[in-house]
């Protein structure tokens, strides 16, 4: 997805003088081609993450789209109070994009982990909230931001994930793309863990003959308040998962949204990381196991708890 | 400067200082101490310094001013009336429900505001990025940020420094209203700020100081800014916190104190806006 985010960013710069980078002492060689492409657009801020913001916001206040870049825990929580005020109070066009959402660095431990970057920006006005799947979808999610005159948190992962669509989808903020079709159940599937929500659909498809649709439920906010009201209807299943913590994240999200509708007709069953830390350190998949991430533990949960 | 002028802008600063304490009175609005320590750089600025125009206050090529220390609102929406950017009855509204005036600079509705401030730190950052923009787009303007010396406990000022200094922003000028308090305590003994002037300059900033109430020192200063280093200034403005009222002055009380009717006349007649 960083690959694909650092193209598409330079054929954005090269066709919109308006856009900027600002980088957190981020991506050596990564953006190479967009200095050479956009080279008096490009800000090295340093490892000061609160003052990027800042600056971000006061490039927004002179007239340009900035981008500002660095691994999720420092490009968010670190400078919340800089996104809160400055960009979100001010309602200014800047794309946040946090790289390594998640537990895509689970090998660099807890302090690089971004298991609560959704719940805390997904709480302040004005912003959108959008986790691309794969590196397709991440072009268009950038795309969509550059093109939207407010603030908006990409939420990435790291390097060498796979395309999940083949072509180019209809993408649009606070949209969802159906990736699987299906009968029994709705998985809605959260940035990342697109690879194992398919794998989870295939797996209940030939053990157990059920049918699970699956979306890439790419905008945690504004949620797509019309396909929530369709699967609603459609399902007696709605399974949100998510590389996030189950609180204030995606599934959250959902389930405020159900609770608020009186949804009782449909059962939500919510898979993210628990409330605790992991000590143990190990690759992603490792971290994911941990908190039961995997595609048999989530099987599982599902078989037991979906309303046939 | 012409003697004339100074007597001028001396006497609005009078002025508005005696709007500044009507206003906490009646609205009951706090950080007199801190407004009034402000006002002769606000007059120097607003009536001297500053390219803007009250009729036009979203002109592209205007100079750009950031109250960084937005606690000082009070004291900046008068200069906005006075300057003429909304009318003074707007004023009216302070403090009641449903106005647009509150404690702190909004984000939206109040022409001449450039930044919502209140929180500490932001505004030197937001006003290297407004300076960066306007060197991209060759735009020769100033950008002024005015910060408070309790508000260079936060590092993220620091942050904006450094930065500020490898982007030789040579048309940002930082001015820090240095009146030697913050909330609770001397701003030096809280968080060492001295040796203030030699921060700054090692921090790669061209570094000023001056009297603070001083108005003909400050456009002196001011107008010889940008300094033609290419390095952003700071300018140390030694002032008194509750300046231009003898009970109020150096007194941190009146940090959050707001006063009765009766020192509000008190007040009005040691600026000389009353006959004593």
């Amino acid at each position: 997805m960083r690959n694909a985010f650092a193209k598409e960013l330079t054929d954005l710069a090269k066709k919109n003088p308006k856009v900027l980078l600002l980088s957190g002492d981020m991506g050596n060689k990564l953006f190479d081609e967009f200095k050479t492409a956009a080279g008096g657009r490009f800000y090295n801020c340093g490892v000061a993450e609160a003052n990027m913001v800042g600056v971000a916001a006061g490039f927004a206040m002179g007239g340009f789209h900035p981008v500002t870049y660095t691994i999720t825990p420092f490009a968010t929580v670190r400078c919340l109070e800089q996104i809160r005020v400055d960009i979100c109070y001010h309602n200014l066009p800047v794309t946040i994009v946090g790289t390594g959402a998640g537990l895509s660095y689970a090998e660099l431990g807890p302090t690089h982990h971004s298991c609560d970057d959704i719940g805390f920006l997904r709480m302040l006005p004005n912003i959108s909230v959008v986790c691309p799947c794969d590196p397709v979808e991440t072009k268009l999610a950038l795309r969509a931001a550059i093109g939207h005159n407010g603030p908006v948190y990409l939420r990435i992962g790291k390097k060498g994930e796979p395309n999940i669509h083949a072509a180019e989808p209809d993408f649009r903020i606070g949209g969802s793309i159906t990736v699987k079709a299906g009968n029994d159940l709705c998985l809605l599937s959260v940035g990342n863990m697109m690879t194992l929500a398919l794998a989870v659909a295939e797996k209940l498809s030939k053990e157990n003959k059920l049918s699970a649709r699956v979306e890439s439920f790419h905008t945690i906010k504004p949620l797509d308040e019309a396909l929530l009201e369709k699967l609603c209807g459609a399902y007696r299943t709605i399974a949100v998962l998510e590389e996030h913590s189950l609180i204030g994240g995606a599934g959250s999200a959902v389930s405020e949204w159900m609770e608020d509708r009186h949804i009782t007709a449909c059962r939500l069953l919510r898979f993210g990381t628990g409330d605790y830390f992991l000590n143990a350190c190990g690759k992603q998949p490792y971290a994911r196991a941990q908190y039961g991430l995997t595609v048999e533990a989530v099987a599982a949960k599902i078989l037991k708890d979906h309303i046939a | 400067m012409a003697k004339a002028d100074t007597k001028k802008l001396q006497s609005i600063a009078a002025e508005l200082r005696g709007k500044i304490i009507e206003t906490s009175c009646k609205a009951k609005v706090p950080h007199l101490g801190s407004c009034l320590s402000c006002v002769d750089i606000l007059t120097a600025l607003y009536w001297h310094i500053l390219d803007i125009d009250p009729q036009n206050p979203a002109a592209e090529t205007r100079d750009r001013f950031l109250l960084s220390k937005g606690h000082a609102a009070p004291a900046l929406f008068q200069v906005l009336a006075m300057r003429g950017f909304f009318p003074s009855s707007e004023l009216e509204n302070y403090g009641k429900d449903g106005s647009l005036f509150a404690e702190h600079p909004p984000a939206h509705g109040v022409p001449g505001i450039e930044a919502a401030t209140g929180s500490l730190g932001h505004g030197l950052s937001i006003a290297v990025g407004l300076a960066l923009s306007s060197r991209i787009k060759h735009i020769p303007n100033k950008t002024v940020a005015l910060m408070s010396d309790g508000e260079c406990n936060e590092g993220s000022v620091w942050e904006a420094a450094m930065f500020a200094a490898s982007q030789a922003t040579g048309r940002l000028i930082a001015i820090i209203d240095y009146n030697k308090w913050q909330a609770t305590g001397r701003s030096q003994k809280i968080m060492a700020l001295d040796p203030f002037r030699e921060k700054w300059k090692a921090f790669g900033w061209s570094a000023y100081e001056t009297d603070g109430h001083d108005i003909a020192k400050l456009i002196k200063v001011l107008s010889k800014l940008p300094d033609g280093s290419g390095k952003p200034a700071a300018v140390i403005c030694h002032t008194v916190k509750g300046k231009g009222v003898s009970f109020m002055e150096d007194n941190n009380d009146w940090h959050y104190r707001i006063p009765k009717p009766e020192e509000v006349e008190a007040a009005k007649k040691e600026l000389g806006l009353i006959k004593p």
